[in-house]
């Protein structure tokens, strides 16, 4: 587990990578800056943890006991607070800055964020279900067809795939790569798409990688 | 700065300033980049213009010939690094922005009429 940092998806765009000549899409996302607003260790709280702050605000859009605990690590007005684990907690201090030049162009990382809402949804988008024939007159166009069978067990089995919310969860898109970072302007051009709408906020982790050491 | 700013100054890195206008209807020659295991040549394609898509950084041509009797239309991705040039070599005086119906011609009525009011 190690320290990430929290951004905002700014859009979709693709780059040439000039000596294959292939085109690269990527999206653009701000990374940081973030402020170190807590850190949590073994003797204080039980388990090692840093605790990071996003997106400054105006001083009214905060609470009085949210201003207090950010005038601890003298930080200004942050919207978004979150807390990633890690082992090793010395190299952190309150108050340090992070910015995209956390991680360097060709790392592999996770993302997450929330996926785009899309209401409640039917079979064909959430589920893709097959359509039923439009013409000939059917009259079975988005329906779902047969749920289960009839008196034994005379029940829909729970998990069915039915009609219901989409979208709107947090998901994370694992091992992304890095192809560009803007140190200066805090940006990172990640290869391929991540969760939501341009303005989304988005948590972006050095990637966790199954069966590798820690 | 606004997020569209950004994407487009992220983009002004790779656009190409020196591309010639193209309109659709003309005869140009593309200088596609070829590798060959170590070595790299440029090839030429010559075609014409039978549609565009103006889409920034995600500009395209799609440049139609006939090679040996058939058909052959490549798109170009105008700011690619694999585009070396592109040369006008003739305009057309066309009235449709995608001329697909050339798809469906063959020999003299796949001719187009050069145009002369404007410059190469």
């Amino acid at each position: 587990m190690s320290v990430g940092i929290l951004g905002t998806k700014l859009g979709m765009t693709q780059i040439f990578n000039q000596e294959t000549g292939t085109a690269i899409p990527v999206t653009v996302v701000q990374a940081g800056p973030c402020t170190i607003t807590q850190i949590k260790t073994q003797e204080t709280d039980g388990y090692c943890s840093v605790q990071i702050g996003y997106q400054e605000v105006k001083e009214k859009a905060l609470s009085k006991p949210e201003l207090g605990h950010l005038k601890k690590a003298s930080a200004s007005p942050l919207r978004h607070l979150k807390e990633y684990r890690t082992n090793d907690v010395a190299n952190f201090e309150l108050g340090q800055a992070l910015g995209a030049s956390l991680f360097d162009a060709g790392a592999i990382v996770d993302i997450s964020g929330k996926t785009i809402g899309r209401g409640f949804a039917g079979y064909q988008k959430r589920h893709n279900f097959k359509r039923g024939q439009m013409a000939h007159g059917s009259k079975n166009h988005r329906a779902p067809g047969s749920t289960g069978a009839g008196t034994t067990p005379g029940r829909v089995y729970p998990g069915k795939k039915m009609a219901g919310r989409y979208g709107g969860k947090q998901v994370t898109i694992r091992k992304l790569e890095v192809v560009q970072i803007d140190a200066e302007r805090n940006l990172l051009l990640i290869k391929g798409a991540v969760p939501g709408k341009p303005g989304a906020l988005l948590s972006i982790t050095p990637a966790n990688i199954v069966g590798a050491k820690k | 700065m606004n997020a569209e700013a950004i994407i487009r100054s992220i983009e002004a890195e790779y656009l190409k300033s020196d591309l010639p206008e193209i309109y659709v209807g003309d005869s140009v020659e593309v200088g596609v980049k070829i590798k060959e295991g170590a070595k790299e040549r440029v090839q030429p394609y010559k075609g014409t213009v039978i549609a565009m898509r103006n889409g920034g950084i995600n500009e395209t041509i799609t440049v139609r010939k006939t090679f040996q009797g058939v058909g052959v239309e490549r798109v170009f991705l105008l700011n690619s690094p694999l585009v070396s040039y592109i040369k006008v070599e003739r305009r057309g005086r066309v009235r449709r922005a995608k001329l697909y119906y050339l798809r469906d011609r063959v020999g003299k009525a796949t001719r187009i009429k050069q145009r002369f009011d404007r410059p190469l």
